[in-house]
């Protein structure tokens, strides 16, 4: 039996295709019959949009737990490879959780809502592993928190896009002002919003968590002024496959292909979410996984490297996939697709540490008996970044 | 809208339309819906003998690949260029977007195991 997000009604009204994913029953993409005829939507056309104006997506799968209580930020410390407790109120922070070897049990989302209290964004397909891990360490060092699991009782939505920002600007004036990674608890007449800037698409933008009986009120004061089905909206309704294609492009890692238990949180490019000198407790401990990932640094960091591939010709490369240096095998893809704004297919892999270089030369085996081998090179990621929005025009000086 | 009852259905998806000595064998509704949108089709050569249960050739979509296969034994004499070139039509139209055209003089006997319209229908509705 799948779980349904409170957007559900949403989605099938506005011709979700809908799909398992992580136990939840999401719409891949949107397919709307056309007055003339013909279909609209698809991945594609969903990527364009958040590109060029903005895209809402349902994101109530993933996990949103509370941790509150005096323990709650040593709980995070132990369990975070990045610093929790020099966050700000009103911060968020993303981090990984690892196991003891180093390996990736999660990447997470840590936002401060108070001193002892915390909202911590999990993968769906990690929820109960993490809410597990959680209750372990708890008990383990005899600490004193609630773990709220709010996931089935709340919505999360992502609206993303150049445009975002300044539509969302008709309802606040102060969400537009909001930092990157931070976030601010707004009431819209009597629904109760975090609403943070953050996301997953490269793009600006703001993702909402409500209280799951207040989504149909929220979607439509949202999209009151919109016809999201026009060609033309400013934010129109996109899937899980268009979320995919934009977190691909935007260069960002996505559990289960290039995060796992057995991914080293070095290899992943993620230097910047490890803080291998994050001070030890005063128990003296450190964060679950730092001593191997020390170890690891001092053996001279990671044999391999996520990197980019940029691919000639029309066929894409997919996880599982082999590449080859030189005709030897020198890594495994782990995503890939058709990149919609770049016009060609471009691929994740971890490449051995002497292939990974930027324009090295690799071919990659698609496993099919006879297929020719595909051709391209390691390029720097992110594979696209949004332009930077052009300076707000000058305030013309008084008479 | 039901497929069309001119031609046979295989479970792996593909119709099959019988004209004389020929096979035509294009995508269902059905396959192309869980494709998502088709961006590259690669076709087996003309001339290439195939065998049932053998690749006549690949899609690709934004979110997977997926090889086409034909339920009869033959020969490829004609491929679909104006599909190659413009892979979106499997997603506007699949009964009409053909791939391959087969010469497969006994396929009779290999084409009446596979499903009717209806039968298809039934098996693999399309919302």
């Amino acid at each position: 039996m799948l779980l349904k997000t409170p957007l559900h009604d949403f989605h099938v009204r506005h011709g979700g295709k809908m799909v398992d994913f992580a136990g939840w029953e999401l719409p891949i993409m949107y397919k709307r019959a056309l007055p003339g005829g013909g279909e609209s939507g698809g991945i594609q056309d969903e990527h364009k949009q958040v590109r060029r104006s903005g895209g809402i997506f349902d994101v109530s799968h993933m996990g949103r737990v509370n941790l509150r209580g005096r323990h709650a930020a040593r709980l995070l410390e132990r369990l975070c490879t990045r610093r929790i407790r020099d966050m700000a109120q009103g911060q968020c922070r993303y981090s990984l959780v690892c196991n003891e070897a180093g390996g990736v049990r999660d990447d997470v989302i840590v936002s401060r809502l108070d001193d002892d209290e915390f909202l911590v964004v999990v993968n769906a397909s990690n929820r109960q592993k993490i809410l597990g891990h959680m209750a372990q360490v708890q008990q383990a060092g005899g600490l004193s928190l609630t773990i709220d699991d709010q996931t089935e009782r709340t919505a999360m939505v992502a609206v993303q896009g150049p445009r975002v920002v300044e539509f969302v600007g008709k309802f606040s004036r102060e969400i537009p002002g909001l930092k990157r990674y931070t976030f601010a608890v707004k009431n819209l007449l009597v629904v109760k919003l975090m609403v943070s800037r953050t996301g997953y698409t490269g793009e600006d933008g703001v993702e909402v968590i409500l209280p799951a009986s207040m989504v149909g009120l929220a979607l439509k004061l949202i999209l009151k002024d919109t016809d999201p089905s026009a060609p033309d909206a400013l934010i129109a309704p996109a899937g899980l496959g268009a979320r995919d294609t934009l977190r691909l492009e935007a260069g960002m890692p996505l559990y289960g292909h290039e995060l796992g238990e057995e991914t080293s949180a070095l290899e992943a490019g993620l230097d910047f979410a490890v803080t291998l000198d994050k001070e030890p407790d005063d128990k003296g401990q450190r964060f679950i996984g730092a001593e191997a990932l020390l170890r690891a640094r001092d053996a001279g960091g990671p044999a391999r490297r996520l990197v980019g591939l940029r691919l000639e010709g029309k066929r894409s490369a997919r996880q599982g996939m082999r590449v080859l240096v030189g005709g030897a095998e020198a890594g495994l893809v782990t995503s890939g697709a058709p990149s919609p704004t770049l016009g060609h297919p471009i691929a994740l892999a971890y490449l051995s540490r002497a292939h990974s270089a930027v324009g090295t030369g690799v071919e990659i085996d698609t496993g099919s008996a006879g297929a020719e081998r595909l051709r391209g090179s390691v390029v720097a990621l992110p594979f696209y970044k949004a332009p930077k929005p052009a300076p707000a025009a000058p305030t013309p000086a008084k008479a | 809208m039901p497929s069309p009852a001119d031609r046979s259905y295989a479970d792996t998806h593909e119709w099959h339309r019988h004209e004389g000595d020929l096979v035509v064998i294009g995508l269902t509704k059905y396959a192309v819906n869980a494709l998502t949108d088709v961006t590259y089709v690669s076709l087996r050569p003309v001339g290439t003998a195939v065998e049932p249960g053998k690749p006549v050739g690949e899609v690709e979509s934004v979110k997977t690949t997926s090889d086409v296969y034909s339920a009869v034994a033959g020969q490829i004499v004609e491929t679909n260029a104006a599909v190659v070139e413009d892979p979106s039509r499997l997603n506007a139209d699949p009964y009409s977007a053909w791939l391959v055209k087969l010469r497969a003089p006994g396929a009779a006997a290999g084409l009446s195991k596979l499903h009717t319209a209806a039968n298809y229908d039934a098996k693999y509705p399309t919302a």
